[in-house]
């Protein structure tokens, strides 16, 4: 049982943290560039793939680098504490993923590699709008009707799309991002979000066509929602430490506020609530790397289910205790909490998770995360 | 990073399992499992047999019948002891005075004391709290006054836990009036059979007597029984606290308790309301866990991990939450009374609320919750 991080690791969070911290520094930069045409940054773009990252959890065959998702968290995470609006979580960890985890060896090189180099962005197309995306085979090619909404990340070059099949199941095709008809915007914490509308759009199935992709699918968007958790975990980080920053050097009634002990003993819940967090999601993380996969779905809706709780917990009491300043767009910490909210609901909330665990919490005795099976033993 | 234990600590977590099986007996395992009474002599009955196995005090020095395993395994240590239902050894001998007296102690008063201390051939109570001192302990005032050879000592104690047992009391007693108040303090060993040594039960919201008055009234003690140096308590009292906070994070039991719960909930399980706080609670224990798991694996040299603080102050939260799960998986059937011979209302559920209540003591004792706070904004956060 070992909790740290080995020197690789600790290279590659300082190589992010000095990108992604010194481009960022000022929020102001963050805002500007997020407001920009493109929502992110090209170079930072570059840089980071030059550092490796936009190809972390690919195989080195593909033009990866062949990491898991300790290092996936520790890139997501540092991603969280700027609000860095460069899309790693949406075209690598969603996008990319989801070719790494259904993709023939053709694909993966094609489109893995084109993503790590830095010079085509993926996002994968899940939620469904009011008209699923169903997937047809006509002469000798497939097709597929339907709206997605939202697609985070929508605006990149290629869609992965999941879609029924005619025969049930899901399927995952590659789409052009150009043959559908599109709409971006900013969500409220201004991420960039899509409406993607399919009519009879021209798809390639990715893997082998007609198969069900489901489990494929489920393993993707498990460690998307991992790599939330992570980004959420570093934006709580950096909300709790500027909060105690403020409370100390901000003066009313002619002393700093954390002479008021109220305030202080909610600064003091927020910790426990991000370290209990901290724990189960690196728990998380190394049983998604370790274990097999419903063991690792299991951990990170336990995971997330916590970072919901926290995220909500951490988000409101940093904007209170700030007071007014953190209800403005352009102070970081109000920021963080619109951050945290989008990625509570990005892949299913908190009550959902909480229901999905409550409907198995018949079936064993206790948990006992020491365990290979988590469960508890009886005790007689 | 990597999840599961070595071969070395898994080995030593199955030894601990079969070892704690093994040595304590069934009925008093089976006891502590069903929430029955534990009486004093259970505990005297479980400690000696694990002292015998050296399961005791692995965590004294090992010339004091330490084992000098790793945090870690001293966690699953617990961890598996808790399991099993072993009564835990009395923490006022195992976790407060024991290491104070290995760490303070003349060698002289060590080998009169810490053998005894280990085995429960001396019943310690804890001679600490005053009417006027809480959570503000330095603010004591028991006196103890110097006369020839010995201490007079004079005042009042309470919250004594278990003090009807006590063979002797630890205690903390001013010893310099004019000093500042941190600094006048020494600590005493009073054999609880001496005259004016008076112990007044207190009755509590659960219907027990598990605490204490404890008067001394010219109380005449041997100068030989002061503790290190005269006026240093305040030290020894800083080392037995911080040593008391990391011990009473209750994560193994109250994962025992959850447990339990869950299987007496019956029909109550079909109730998606039900689940759906039972789910929360297991999540939320084990992120606790986990927690206590990290301040284990990275503890070094003996200091403190920074969430440390946290164990304590959640650890009694959700001890608290999970017994009044359990009140209200019992409904009605908790006023039940429990002195009832026949009832059709389970045992657990007629104990169910004088247990919710009497765990109300848990975010008081071992430093407040709110001293925990306190804690965590001053050296952790800085405020």
């Amino acid at each position: 049982m070992d909790f740290t991080h080995d020197e690789e690791q600790v290279a590659l969070r300082d190589a992010v943290r000095g990108l992604l911290g010194r481009k960022y520094a000022d929020f102001e930069e963050r805002r500007r560039t997020a407001r920009g045409e493109l929502g992110f940054d090209e170079t930072v773009w570059k840089q980071l793939a030059e550092m490796g990252v936009l190809g972390l959890p690919f195989d080195e065959e593909h033009g990866g680098m062949g990491a898991g998702p300790v290092e996936v968290g520790l890139v997501a995470s540092e991603v969280g504490r700027v609000l860095a609006p460069e899309p790693f979580l949406a075209a690598v960890v969603l996008g990319g993923g989801a070719v790494a985890a259904a993709g023939t060896d053709e694909q993966k090189a094609e489109l893995l590699g084109a993503l790590a180099a830095g010079e085509r962005r993926l996002a994968l197309a899940h939620t469904d709008g009011a008209t699923p995306v169903t997937a047809a085979e006509a002469d000798g090619g497939w097709m597929l009707t339907g709206a997605k909404e939202p697609v985070l990340g929508g605006d990149a070059e290629t869609l992965v799309v999941s879609a029924a099949l005619p025969g049930g199941g899901t399927g995952l095709f590659v789409v052009d991002g150009e043959a559908c008809e599109r709409a971006t915007g900013p969500a409220f914490d201004g991420s960039r979000v899509s409406r993607v509308v399919l009519s009879g759009t021209a798809a390639t199935p990715l893997g082998e066509p007609g198969a069900d992709a489901s489990a494929a699918l489920a393993r993707v968007l498990d460690l998307g929602r991992l790599a939330a958790c992570h980004e959420a975990l570093g934006g709580m980080e950096v909300a709790l430490q500027a909060t105690t920053a403020y409370l100390k050097s901000r003066k009313q009634f002619g002393v700093p506020l954390n002479t008021f002990q109220a305030l202080n003993f909610r600064a003091a819940d927020m910790y426990v609530s991000l370290e209990l967090t901290r724990s189960i999601v690196a728990w998380a993380t190394m049983m998604v790397a370790e274990s097999d996969a419903g063991l690792a779905h299991e951990a990170v809706l336990r995971a997330a289910l916590q970072v919901s709780r926290a995220g909500r917990h951490v988000g409101q009491e940093a904007i209170q205790l700030h007071g007014g300043i953190a209800m403005t767009a352009e102070y970081l910490v109000g920021n963080i909490t619109s951050h945290l909210t989008a990625l509570d609901h990005l892949l299913g909330d908190g009550q959902q998770h909480l229901a999905e665990l409550a409907g198995a919490v018949d079936g064993y005795p206790g948990l006992d995360p020491l365990a290979p099976t988590m469960r508890s033993a009886s005790t007689q | 990073m990597r999840l599961e234990l070595s071969a070395e600590d898994q080995a030593f977590r199955e030894e601990m399992a079969a070892s704690f099986t093994r040595v304590v007996p069934e009925e008093i395992r089976t006891a502590v499992l069903e929430g029955q009474e534990v009486t004093a002599e259970m505990i005297r009955t479980s400690q000696k047999a694990l002292n015998a196995e050296g399961l005791a005090v692995p965590h004294w020095p090992v010339e004091w019948g330490g084992r000098g395993w790793t945090e870690l395994q001293r966690h699953l240590w617990h961890e598996e002891m808790v399991r099993a239902g072993v009564p835990s050894p009395l923490p006022f001998n195992t976790s407060m005075i024991g290491p104070v007296l290995a760490q303070f102690a003349s060698q002289e008063m060590k080998e009169r004391f810490l053998p005894a201390t280990a085995n429960l051939d001396i019943w310690w109570s804890q001679g600490f709290s005053e009417p006027d001192a809480g959570s503000d302990l330095a603010g004591l005032r028991t006196t103890a006054v110097r006369d020839g050879e010995d201490w007079v000592v004079n005042g009042q104690k309470t919250w004594t836990t278990l003090g009807q047992y006590g063979d002797w009391i630890f205690t903390l007693v001013r010893t310099d009036p004019e000093a500042k108040k941190q600094l006048g303090i020494s600590m005493l060993l009073i054999d609880m059979t001496t005259p004016g040594v008076e112990v007044r039960p207190i009755e509590l919201i659960d219907g027990g007597h598990e605490v204490n008055e404890v008067w001394f009234t010219d109380v005449r003690v041997p100068g030989e029984n002061l503790v290190g140096e005269v006026n240093q308590g305040w030290t020894m009292a800083k080392f037995l606290l911080g040593n008391e906070r990391v011990g009473v994070a209750p994560v193994a039991l109250v994962k025992r308790m959850l447990a339990s719960a869950k299987e007496r909930a019956g029909d109550r399980l079909d109730d998606p309301l039900t689940r759906a706080r039972i789910a929360e609670l297991e999540n939320q224990l084990l992120a606790l866990e986990l927690t206590a798991l990290r301040v284990v694996a990275h503890s070094a040299d003996g200091e403190p991990h920074p969430a440390s603080s946290v164990l304590k102050l959640r650890g009694t939260e959700l001890q608290q939450a999970v017994s009044e799960l359990a009140v209200d998986l019992a409904g009605p059937a908790a006023l039940v009374p429990g002195s009832l011979e026949q009832a059709d209302a389970p045992d657990w559920a007629r104990r169910s609320a004088p247990v919710y209540l009497n765990y109300r003591k848990a975010s008081i004792y071992g430093g407040s919750n709110e001293i925990q706070r306190q804690i965590i904004a001053r050296t952790i956060l800085g405020l």
